[in-house]
């Protein structure tokens, strides 16, 4: 996965605890006993992510396919 | 799948095996690509395949004795090819006739070729292509030997001329006027060279020490060409005599004698790997299907010879043979644009992998394992049973992708889970005779008409009808779970005993096929055997006079009596039964089978659609399974027990069936209604995975089937944001959109609270984890 997400959607979002914008952090990401980190936009305080449809459904599933095959 | 299997299972698929014309053809021209590169009106091409078999072109091209037009299949619609007429046209019009030969370094060794005919010119310029030093000995002053006795007509001198010139490109001794016998005996040659040829005509006296058969031909081994002396070889029209002369022949005698002397002279095997020499039996098959009588291209009047186009027209004509049975009746076949030899070799290379990508997976789950290319395979090859022992070595190999079945599999769970089983004798009895196993799907997708059919059997069946209600375990089988599949089909076994082992009335075929095969066919009868010998239900006019075409479902592929049943059943509720080409034993599956629509949604909607272009009728199905997958395409298609409880009125054939969540649904209150109506026993209505009331929109739903997520899943997932309030909120539609991982999938969903529940908006999945920690 590329280490920079294009997530304009992001921007429509906020933490609905925290009532804060989501900003660009590295967060982990791990399937099939392997780790990666990927900027995602996420609460600055409470650190809750957003994966956007686009990217679940997109490059994720991709990726997933590909680790499923190794 | 070791590697004899493999090649066992390769050996099986004969898509590879050479067409009649090639195997024929004792120097193997490979006819089938000449002719379609001259359809394709490429000369050039179809010259470079013709001399890639033949040194001596135009003397071929002329007088070949073309054993390949007695074999060609065209002859069954009309008339066989005019193939020596094509090698013709392409030496007289391709651009370059030239015979290209390459001189590997010299060996320093030597062969004498006795006779300058074709079979010892043949073995002449092979040996010398291969760095021997060879010196021909002719006994008149030319070479050709009876290819002269040809006439001007038949071979024109100039062109055997200028193919004798070949021998020319090589360095090669020639000495004229040398008679084995009179002027050199075979001792001479024995100790001056390293191997000898024999290539005299036939009635020429042989040296004494050469063994011969009573009608004075030398004993030649028939793989090798060696006579009874070692070293000496002979071939060409001296073992067959004047009357059967065969220039083709000779040419392929030479060239299989020069491989002999070549591996006699570098002191190796003669005879290892050296099937189909010469002309064979071909292994093809090869359908020639409806094609349209036209009859052989003749050349315009006044000529011999055909000019391009015509060549073209009559290559056109060429079958270009080749088998594809399997691949031709199978959309999964097609998609992976090979055929079984190559998949196997590709299951296996998959299986074998230590370390890299498994390409194969996608394809190894693809298949439906129903079993239709078995049944066209003319070697009886089933990739199906190969795709799922592959399964169960990749569950062995901790290497099947969890995307696959997971799904199903949770479904089966369900299934066989306490909301769904249920295990009964009939109300008021102590044992049963018969015991109706309707199948998780018809209990899924019709619940209704699994209670009609119950009482239907207790109204017709004498000594108690049991009910039991559960999965049979087919999907563990089919995606490689093999300790699941045993433990399911323990867990049913101790039930089924329990009841006292009766005879099981099957509604599914798939439930029919696992159960005969793990017990025997003499414990199980089909629904449709029972409905047909007992007749229709008293009172029920299906009111319906309409042409259906029946879709076996692919489980039934091998049970005729079922088919029958079926057939007979319908004729007795007045239908008109329109056969699909693809139908009986040669059934197609649905595209549940395997679980393929599971592991390649994308290749199941090409094999739904498939089906549907092929059935101008409304259809008829007797499996629920595949009764919903055509109707929610939009293809009319009535489940046979609609018709039996004359319950197919109005959109009954277009309703397109449950959603997965709605069929699970459909499975845990069918029981608790069966419970209380039929068993009178207290059974609360099931409701859901939780009292939670969602409002999903049709889209919505319809998007959740493709991307398998159930009710339950968004349950669970506003569930958890409601309880820790870790959700997002949109800015302008205030909606929110929250995420959870119950076990393997994260969803995420997009909903906005309603008074009594909530209304979802989008749902979503990933397999990925996110390491997420969040602080409250």
């Amino acid at each position: 996965m590329s280490h920079q997400v294009d997530v304009k959607e992001a921007e429509h979002w906020l933490c609905s605890s925290c009532d804060v914008p989501l900003e660009s952090r590295t967060v982990e990401v791990a399937y099939m006993g392997s780790k990666y980190p990927v900027n995602l936009p996420r609460c600055p305080k409470c650190g809750i992510v957003f994966v956007p449809e686009d990217l679940a459904l997109g490059k994720m599933s991709e990726i997933e396919k590909i680790l499923e095959d190794k | 799948m070791d590697q004899k299997e493999l090649h066992e299972l390769e050996y099986k698929c004969i898509q590879e095996c050479a067409p009649w014309c090639i195997a024929r053809c004792p120097a193997h021209v490979d006819v089938r690509a000449m002719n379609a590169a001259v359809a394709k009106g490429d000369l050039d091409l179809a010259a470079g395949v013709f001399l890639k078999k033949v040194p001596f072109p135009h003397i071929i091209s002329h007088v070949c004795d073309h054993p390949c037009e007695n074999v060609c299949r065209r002859a069954d619609v009309d008339d066989a090819l005019s193939i020596r007429a094509l090698e013709k046209v392409v030496m007289q019009q391709a651009s370059s006739s030239e015979v290209k030969i390459t001189r590997l370094r010299s060996k320093n060794k030597r062969a004498a070729i006795v006779g300058g005919g074709l079979s010892g010119l043949t073995a002449a310029v092979e040996l010398a292509k291969k760095g021997f030093d060879i010196l021909i000995l002719e006994s008149s002053d030319r070479l050709g030997g009876s290819l002269w006795e040809y006439s001007e007509e038949e071979l024109p001198r100039s062109l055997l001329n200028q193919d004798l010139e070949l021998i020319k490109k090589v360095p090669v001794e020639l000495r004229f006027k040398a008679a084995l016998g009179s002027d050199v005996s075979l001792a001479e040659l024995e100790s001056d060279f390293d191997a000898v040829y024999i290539g005299i005509g036939p009635g020429i006296q042989l040296p004494a020490e050469i063994e011969l058969d009573n009608e004075g031909r030398p004993i030649v081994d028939p793989v090798t060409f060696q006579t009874s002396r070692q070293g000496v070889f002979a071939g060409g029209s001296i073992l067959t005599g004047a009357g059967d002369r065969s220039p083709i022949g000779s040419i392929s005698g030479g060239r299989r004698a020069a491989v002999s002397m070549d591996r006699y002279m570098q002191g190796v095997s003669l005879a290892a790997s050296r099937e189909n020499e010469g002309a064979y039996e071909t292994r093809l098959y090869s359908s020639v299907g409806e094609i349209e009588p036209q009859g052989r291209i003749l050349p315009a009047e006044g000529s011999t010879d055909y000019s391009a186009e015509e060549a073209r027209r009559e290559a056109e004509r060429c079958l270009q043979c080749q088998c594809l049975e399997c691949v031709k009746v199978c959309e999964y076949l097609q998609h992976y644009k090979g055929y079984p030899r190559k998949y196997v070799r590709q299951v296996y290379n998959n299986l074998s992998i230590v370390a890299g990508q498994r390409h194969g997976n996608l394809m190894i789950n693809s298949c439906s394992l129903c079993g239709l290319c078995q049944e066209v395979c003319p070697e009886d090859l089933h990739m199906g049973e190969v795709c799922k022992a592959a399964r169960y070595t990749m569950m062995d190999q901790n290497r099947m992708p969890p995307s696959a079945h997971e799904f199903a599999l949770r479904d089966m769970e369900f299934s066989n889970s306490d909301l769904v089983t249920l295990a009964r004798h009939e109300p008021g009895m102590t044992s049963s005779t018969y015991l109706f196993f309707p199948g998780c799907q018809l209990s899924a997708s019709s619940p209704e008409n699994v209670g009609r059919t119950y009482t239907y059997l207790r109204e017709k069946l004498r000594g108690g009808v049991g009910l039991m209600l559960r999965c049979c375990g087919a999907p563990a089988d089919w995606s490689g779970r093999g300790q699941l599949f045993s433990q399911t089909l323990a867990d049913f076994e101790a039930q089924w005993h329990a009841l006292g082992s009766p005879t099981l009335v099957l509604a599914c075929s798939t439930c029919l096929g696992v159960f005969s095969d793990r017990f025997s066919r003499e414990k199980v009868v089909s629904l449709w055997e029972i409905f047909d010998r007992h007749g229709l239900p008293q009172g029920v006019d299906s009111g319906q006079v309409a042409t259906v075409s029946v879709h076996d479902p692919c489980t039934t592929r091998h049970e005729p009596k079922i088919h029958d049943s079926v057939r007979s059943l319908l004729r007795k509720i007045g239908f008109e039964i329109r056969e699909l080409e693809l139908t009986r034993e040669k059934t197609e599956c649905c595209s549940f089978g395997g679980l393929m629509r599971f592991a390649n949604p994308d290749l199941a909607e090409k094999v739904i659609q498939r089906r549907i272009d092929a059935a101008p009728e409304t259809l008829l199905a007797y499996c629920a399974v595949c009764r919903d997958h055509y109707a929610s395409h939009g293809k009319p298609t009535w489940h046979l027990l609609d018709l039996i409880f004359g319950t197919a009125t109005g959109d009954a054939a277009v309703y397109r069936g449950p959603y997965f969540s709605q069929r699970r649904e459909n499975r845990a209150r069918l029981k608790a209604k069966l419970l209380r109506e039929v068993w009178g026993e207290e059974s609360p209505d099931y409701k859901g995975y939780r009292d939670m009331k969602l409002h999903i929109e049709d889209h919505v739903l319809q998007l959740m089937e493709t991307r398998m997520i159930l009710v339950e899943d968004l349950q669970k997932v506003i569930a958890w944001a409601e309880e820790t309030g870790n959700r997002l909120v949109h800015k302008e539609t205030g909606r929110f959109l929250a995420h959870h991982r119950p076990a393997s999938v994260t969803y995420w969903v997009e909903y906005t609270p309603a008074d009594d529940g909530y209304t979802i908006h989008n749902a979503y999945s990933h397999r990925m984890e996110l390491v997420e920690e969040i602080k409250r």
